[in-house]
C-alpha cells in the first residue's frame, strides 16, 4: 500500500513539469503533457481539395479537407486574393451546408391528388420524366405563327434554373432547350 | 449606393475599409442604415426608389462646376473618349418640352428614331413589326448590337458648343436636377447631397479615381438599368471608367449569376449576349441575322464567327456551310418568355411542365402565392435542391385539389461536383469535386446530361423535322464513375472552343477568341469565354499576386482584369498620370503594354483613325476605348439599346406615395412592364391605404430565397426569424412594441413578422409629409429550421421595359400590431404543413 503510494506521488512528481523540466534539461518536448501528446490536428491524414464558395458572388476561395472519403472542414484558402483565408457567416457554413442530416438524399415523387411524398427509384423518376417531356413538348408544340413564320417551339415545358449552378451546368441546361424547342428557359439572373 | 456592401458582400468589403484606413472617402447613400453606413465617412439616407434623382443632382452639379469646366483631364477624356460632341438629330425632344416624354412616343412605346445621331439610321426601324416586338421583349432584340446603322459618320462638336451635340442636351436635361428640388424628391437635406458631388470631384481626375459600387437595390426598380445609367454618365463624366480605381462594380448575389448571364440560361440570348432569334423576317436566316445583329465596327462586327461556331458546338457535323450550318434549328421567340410570363403561362395552362432547378420563385418570386399558385397549376413539377423547399411543398396547402405530379431529386453541392463560376468580377474560377454526394444526390449537369440522353434516345427513330435538331445535337462528352457523371472539363473544353472535328482526341482547343472562324472549321460554346481552357484549365489556375493576379483564374474577355483598360492612357497612349498608370502604348514595342492585359487591339497605333469601309476592329480608331459600341465611344447619349428613353428621367416607382415633383403628366416609367392579371393587383399611385414605403433586403447569415441556409443550424442560430425594421416614430404612430407582432398588407396579401423598432430608419421630410420606410428581409418561408413570412407575399410582379427586372426594392404598404388573423392566417397554417413534410422527406 504504501510502495504504491510513493510509486503514485514519485509518478505525480515525475510529470510535474518542473521536474521533467530539470531532468530533461529545457523546455520543448519536455513542456508537453502526454494528453497533449495525444491530440493532434483534426485535420492530421486529410487531403486538400480547391474549392469556392457557393454563395454570394465574391468568390471567395475554400480548401475542402477530406477523409475516408467525408468532408471534415471547409475553410477560407489563404492563398486566394479574393478572401486571404477570411470567410463570412454563410461561407463558413459550407460545412453544414454539404454535411447535414436535412438533405435531401432520395428521390421522392408526389402523384396527382398525393398526400404525401413516396420514395421512388432514381432510373424511375428519370424515365417518367423524359417521357412526360416528350409528351408535352409534341402536344403543345408550334410550328409557325399565325401568319406562318416560323417558331419551332413549344411554350408547354420551361426551365427555371438557379444562379449556383456551374457555367457548365447553365451550358447543358441552354444547349438542350435549343435542341428540344424550349423557349421558356429563365434563370435567378433575371429578378 | 444600391447596396449595403458592408453585410451583403463582407468579404470584399474589406478592400473598401482598407482604402478608408488610407484615406479614402467612403460615401453610402441608402434607404436603410446599416453596417455600411457605419462605416461610411458620408451618408445620405434617401427615399427608396429615387436614385436617379440623387444622381442626377451630381451629374449637374458635376457640369456646372469650375472644375469640371477647366481641368484639361475631364475636358479631353470626355471629348476623345465619350458622345459628348456627337450631334444627335434635329426631330429630338426632351423631357421637359413633352411633360415627361420624350420624342417618339407612339401609343405605348417609344419609336427611337428621333434619337439617333445625326444623319444615321437604325435599319430595323423600316420592318412593320419591329415595334411591336420591341415593347414585349426583354431586351430590345435587333439593335442591340449596333451593326445596322446606316448613314454617318455624324457630325461632331469637338468644342461641345453645339446646341445638339450630346454634351449640351445633357446640360439642359439634367438641370432641373437642383440640390433643393432633389432634396425634395429624396428626402435628403441639399447641402449633404452638394458635399456628395463636390467628394467625387475632389477625388476623381488624372491622379485619382473614384468607384462606385451597386447591388440590386439599383436594379430591381422599374427604373434599373436607368439608374445604371446615370452613374455610368456620371462617372463617364468623371474620367473614372477604364482606369485603375475607377468603374461601376456591380456586387452581384449568387455565386455564378453573372455566369449565367454570359451563357444565359435566360430566353432570349444565347451564349455570349447574342440575341435568340425571333420570327421577324429579319431573322429569317443566317445572313439577314448576321446583318441586323453584327457585322458593323468594333467587337460585334464578328457576330458570324460568334454565332457559325455556337452552331457547330451545338449540332457538329450536321451544320454545314449548304445548310447555313442548322440556323433553322433554332427555336424562334415571338414574345416576352421570362420569369413573370412564365408564372402567368402556369395560371392559364399553357406552361404545363416545370424544371425548377435550385431556385425557391415560392419564396424569391415577387407576389409569392401567385407563383405558389402558379406551381399548383403544372401538370407535372421537376425540384431539383440540396433541401426541401417551398417551391416544392406549394401542393401541400391544397392536396386534394391539387393535380401537379411533383418529383424532387436531391442535388450535390458545389464540393460534390467539378464546375466553375464566374464571380463578380468576371472571373470563372474552377472548383474541384472533392467527395461524392450522398444517395440520390447527383450534380445538375448529371441530370441535365442523362435527361438529354434519354430524349435523344425517346426521338430517335422520328422522321419529323421538328425532332431534327435534338437527334443532331452534339452529346457526346466522356462519362466516369459507377453514376455516370459526364466528365465537366469537356464541356468547359466546349464552352471554349476547339477546332472542328468529329471525335474529341482530333479537336484542338482554341487559345484566343481571334481563332473563331466563320467557315464551320471552329466550333466554340461561348465566344466571350475562349481562352479559359487551351488545353490547360486556366480557370484553375492559382497564381496569385498583391496587385490584379491575372495567374488567378480567368477573367472574360482574354483575361483582361479592367475592361475598357485602353482608357486609362490619354489620346496619345501616355498613361494620365504617375499614380493611375496601368495600360499605355509602347512606340519602341509597337503595342499596347502595361499591368493588364489591354482591352484593345495589341498593336492598333494611338493615332490609327480606323478605317470606315472595314467592320470589326479595323474600323475603330486608336482613341476609341470602348469596343463592343460600333462608334468606339463612351455614351453619354443612348441613341438606341434603351426602351425608355436616351437619358435617364427621374420616375416615381410603380407604387409610390407621393406624386412626381419633376414631370407631373408622366409619373412613373410609361414603358414599365405590368400584369395586370387576376391574383396580381397593384396599389394606386398615393393611395392613403398604403402609406408606407416598403423595401425589401437580405441578411449576412442567410442567402436569397433561404433554401441553401435556412436548414442549417449554424446559420439558424444566428439568424432565428423573420423581422421588419421600423422606426420609433412610425411605432408610435401604430402602437407598436419593439419585437411585438406587426402585419403588413399590400393589394397582393399580408404577411407577418417581429418588429424591430430602431433608430437606423427615419423618416423622411418629401413635399412637406413624413414619409415612413420600412425594411423586410425577404428570405424566409414555411419550410426549414428557420421560418417567417415571405416579404415577397407582398410584392407584386412588375418590371422594368429593358430587361425584365422586378421592383422589389420599392413598393407601398400598411402596417398594424398584431398578429395575422381571418384569411391570411392560412399562411401560417400552411407553413406548418411544409415543415412536416420536410421532416418527412429527410428522414428517411
Amino acid at each position: 500500500m504504501i510502495r504504491r503510494s510513493l510509486h503514485v506521488l514519485g509518478n505525480a512528481i515525475a510529470r510535474w513539469p518542473v521536474a521533467r523540466q530539470i531532468a530533461e534539461s529545457g523546455l520543448g518536448d519536455a513542456a508537453v503533457s502526454a494528453r497533449t501528446r495525444r491530440l493532434h490536428s483534426r485535420l492530421e491524414g486529410t487531403s486538400t481539395v480547391e474549392s469556392v464558395c457557393p454563395y454570394c458572388a465574391v468568390g471567395c476561395g475554400t480548401l475542402v479537407r477530406v477523409k475516408d472519403g467525408q468532408v471534415v472542414d471547409v475553410e477560407g484558402n489563404p492563398e486566394s486574393p479574393i478572401n486571404q483565408g477570411t470567410l463570412c457567416p454563410k461561407g463558413a457554413d459550407t460545412f453544414q451546408y454539404t454535411v447535414n442530416p436535412n438533405r435531401l438524399t432520395t428521390a421522392l415523387y408526389r402523384r396527382p391528388r398525393g398526400t404525401q411524398w413516396e420514395e421512388v427509384s432514381l432510373d424511375w423518376a428519370m424515365d417518367r420524366i423524359a417521357r412526360l417531356t416528350r409528351e408535352t413538348r409534341d402536344r403543345t408544340w408550334r410550328d409557325t405563327d399565325g401568319a406562318g413564320r416560323p417558331l419551332r417551339h413549344t411554350p408547354g415545358v420551361g426551365f427555371l434554373g438557379g444562379a449556383a449552378l456551374d457555367n457548365e451546368e447553365n451550358y447543358l441546361i441552354k444547349k438542350l432547350c435549343v435542341g428540344a424547342g424550349i423557349v421558356f428557359v429563365e434563370n435567378q439572373a433575371r429578378i | 449606393m444600391g447596396s449595403n456592401f458592408a453585410e451583403c458582400h463582407p468579404v470584399a468589403f474589406r478592400f473598401a475599409l482598407r482604402a478608408r484606413e488610407h484615406g479614402a472617402e467612403l460615401v453610402h447613400v441608402d434607404p436603410r442604415f446599416n453596417r455600411t453606413s457605419a462605416h461610411a465617412t458620408q451618408y445620405a439616407q434617401i427615399r427608396a426608389g429615387t436614385d436617379i434623382a440623387f444622381l442626377g443632382a451630381l451629374v449637374n452639379h458635376v457640369l456646372h462646376s469650375e472644375r469640371w469646366n477647366t481641368d484639361p483631364f475631364f475636358q479631353e477624356y470626355v471629348r476623345r473618349f465619350t458622345n459628348a460632341a456627337t450631334i444627335i438629330e434635329r426631330g429630338f425632344r426632351d423631357v421637359g418640352e413633352l411633360g415627361g416624354m420624350f420624342s417618339g412616343w407612339e401609343d405605348d412605346h417609344y419609336c427611337p428614331d428621333t434619337w439617333q445621331y445625326e444623319g444615321t439610321q437604325r435599319v430595323v426601324h423600316l420592318h412593320e413589326r419591329y415595334t411591336e416586338l420591341c415593347r414585349i421583349l426583354s431586351h430590345e432584340a435587333h439593335s442591340l448590337h449596333g451593326g445596322r446603322t446606316v448613314g454617318g459618320p455624324p457630325p461632331r462638336d469637338p468644342t461641345l458648343q453645339d446646341p445638339r451635340c450630346v454634351l449640351q442636351l445633357l446640360r439642359r436635361h439634367f438641370a432641373p436636377y437642383t440640390p433643393e428640388a432633389v432634396s425634395e424628391i429624396c428626402g435628403v437635406p441639399a447641402e449633404r447631397i452638394t458635399r456628395v458631388a463636390e467628394t467625387l470631384l475632389a477625388n476623381s481626375g488624372a491622379d485619382r479615381t473614384t468607384a462606385v459600387t451597386y447591388a440590386v437595390g439599383w436594379t430591381q426598380h422599374t427604373t434599373g438599368p436607368q439608374i445604371i445609367a446615370t452613374a455610368a454618365i456620371l462617372q463617364l463624366l468623371l474620367g473614372n471608367i477604364g482606369r485603375p480605381g475607377g468603374g461601376i462594380l456591380v456586387l452581384r448575389g449568387h455565386a455564378t449569376i453573372q455566369g449565367s448571364t454570359d451563357i444565359p440560361t435566360l430566353y432570349d440570348m444565347l451564349p455570349g449576349y447574342l440575341h435568340m432569334p425571333t420570327e421577324l423576317d429579319t431573322h429569317a436566316t443566317l445572313d439577314t441575322y448576321i446583318a441586323n445583329e453584327g457585322g458593323g465596327a468594333g467587337q460585334w462586327g464578328y457576330a458570324r464567327e460568334y454565332l457559325v461556331s455556337l452552331l457547330k458546338a451545338y449540332f457538329g457535323e450536321a451544320a454545314t456551310a449548304e445548310n447555313d450550318f442548322c440556323y433553322e434549328y433554332l427555336p424562334r421567340i415571338d414574345g416576352d418568355y421570362s420569369h413573370f410570363p412564365m408564372f402567368v403561362a402556369m395560371h392559364e395552362g399553357r406552361l404545363q411542365g416545370l424544371f425548377l432547378m435550385g431556385q425557391n420563385p415560392a419564396v424569391g418570386g415577387p407576389n409569392a402565392e401567385y407563383q405558389r399558385e402558379g406551381l399548383r397549376r403544372l401538370r407535372w413539377l421537376v425540384v431539383r435542391d440540396i433541401f426541401l423547399t417551398e417551391s416544392a411543398t406549394a401542393w401541400e396547402s391544397d392536396p386534394a385539389g391539387c393535380d401537379t405530379e411533383v418529383f424532387l431529386l436531391p442535388a450535390a453541392t458545389v464540393v460534390e461536383k467539378d464546375g466553375s463560376f464566374t464571380n463578380t468580377h468576371r472571373l470563372i474560377q474552377w472548383h474541384d469535386k472533392a467527395v461524392e454526394p450522398p444517395g440520390d444526390a447527383r450534380s445538375d449537369a448529371w441530370f441535365v446530361y442523362h435527361l438529354g440522353r434519354r430524349l435523344k434516345a425517346l426521338y430517335r427513330r422520328s422522321s419529323e423535322p421538328r425532332d431534327r435538331p435534338i437527334q443532331a445535337l452534339t452529346w457526346d462528352y466522356p462519362l466516369h464513375g459507377d453514376g455516370e457523371e459526364p466528365v465537366i472539363d469537356y464541356v468547359l473544353r466546349e464552352i471554349n472552343g476547339y477546332t472542328w472535328a468529329p471525335t474529341w482526341s482530333a479537336r484542338a482547343q482554341l487559345q484566343h477568341m481571334a481563332d473563331l472562324r466563320a467557315d464551320g472549321s471552329t466550333a466554340c460554346g461561348c465566344w466571350l469565354y475562349a481562352g479559359v481552357h487551351t488545353g490547360r484549365n486556366v480557370a484553375a489556375a492559382r497564381v496569385p499576386d498583391d496587385y490584379v493576379s491575372p495567374g488567378w483564374g480567368f477573367s472574360w474577355p482574354n483575361n483582361v482584369r479592367l475592361l475598357y483598360n485602353r482608357a486609362s492612357a490619354d489620346a496619345l497612349g501616355n498613361p494620365w498620370s504617375e499614380e493611375k498608370k496601368y495600360v499605355w502604348w509602347d512606340e519602341v514595342l509597337g503595342r499596347w503594354t502595361g499591368l493588364d492585359v489591354p482591352d484593345f487591339p495589341a498593336e492598333k497605333r494611338p493615332d490609327d483613325p480606323g478605317d470606315r469601309d472595314a467592320t470589326g476592329m479595323a474600323a475603330v480608331a486608336g482613341d476609341s476605348p470602348f469596343v463592343m459600341k460600333p462608334d468606339g465611344k463612351g455614351w453619354l447619349f443612348f441613341p438606341f439599346g434603351m426602351k425608355d428613353g436616351p437619358m435617364p428621367t427621374h420616375y416615381e416607382p410603380w407604387e409610390t406615395p407621393v406624386h412626381n415633383a419633376l414631370y407631373a403628366e408622366a409619373e412613373r416609367n410609361p414603358v414599365t412592364k405590368h400584369w395586370d392579371v387576376p391574383g396580381n393587383p397593384y396599389n394606386d399611385v398615393a393611395n392613403p391605404a398604403y402609406p408606407h414605403v416598403i423595401t425589401t433586403y437580405r441578411l449576412t447569415e442567410h442567402h436569397t430565397g433561404g433554401g441553401m441556409t435556412r436548414w442549417n443550424s449554424w446559420l439558424a442560430e444566428l439568424q432565428p426569424g423573420a423581422f421588419v425594421e421600423i422606426s420609433p416614430e412610425l411605432a408610435a404612430e401604430e402602437g407598436i412594441e419593439h419585437l411585438g407582432w406587426v402585419t403588413l398588407r399590400t393589394a397582393r396579401g399580408e404577411a407577418e413578422a417581429r418588429a424591430f423598432v430602431t433608430r437606423r430608419m427615419r423618416p423622411l421630410s418629401v413635399q412637406g409629409r413624413v414619409i415612413h420606410q420600412i425594411g423586410f428581409p425577404w428570405h424566409f418561408g414555411g419550410d426549414g429550421i428557420v421560418t417567417g413570412d415571405s416579404a415577397n407575399l407582398l410584392a407584386s410582379m412588375v418590371a422594368d421595359p429593358n430587361v425584365s427586372i422586378h421592383e422589389g426594392k420599392v413598393f407601398t404598404c400598411a402596417i398594424r400590431a398584431g398578429r395575422l388573423t381571418g384569411d391570411g392566417a392560412r399562411a401560417v397554417a400552411g407553413a406548418g404543413g411544409g415543415t412536416g413534410g420536410a421532416r418527412r422527406g429527410s428522414e428517411r
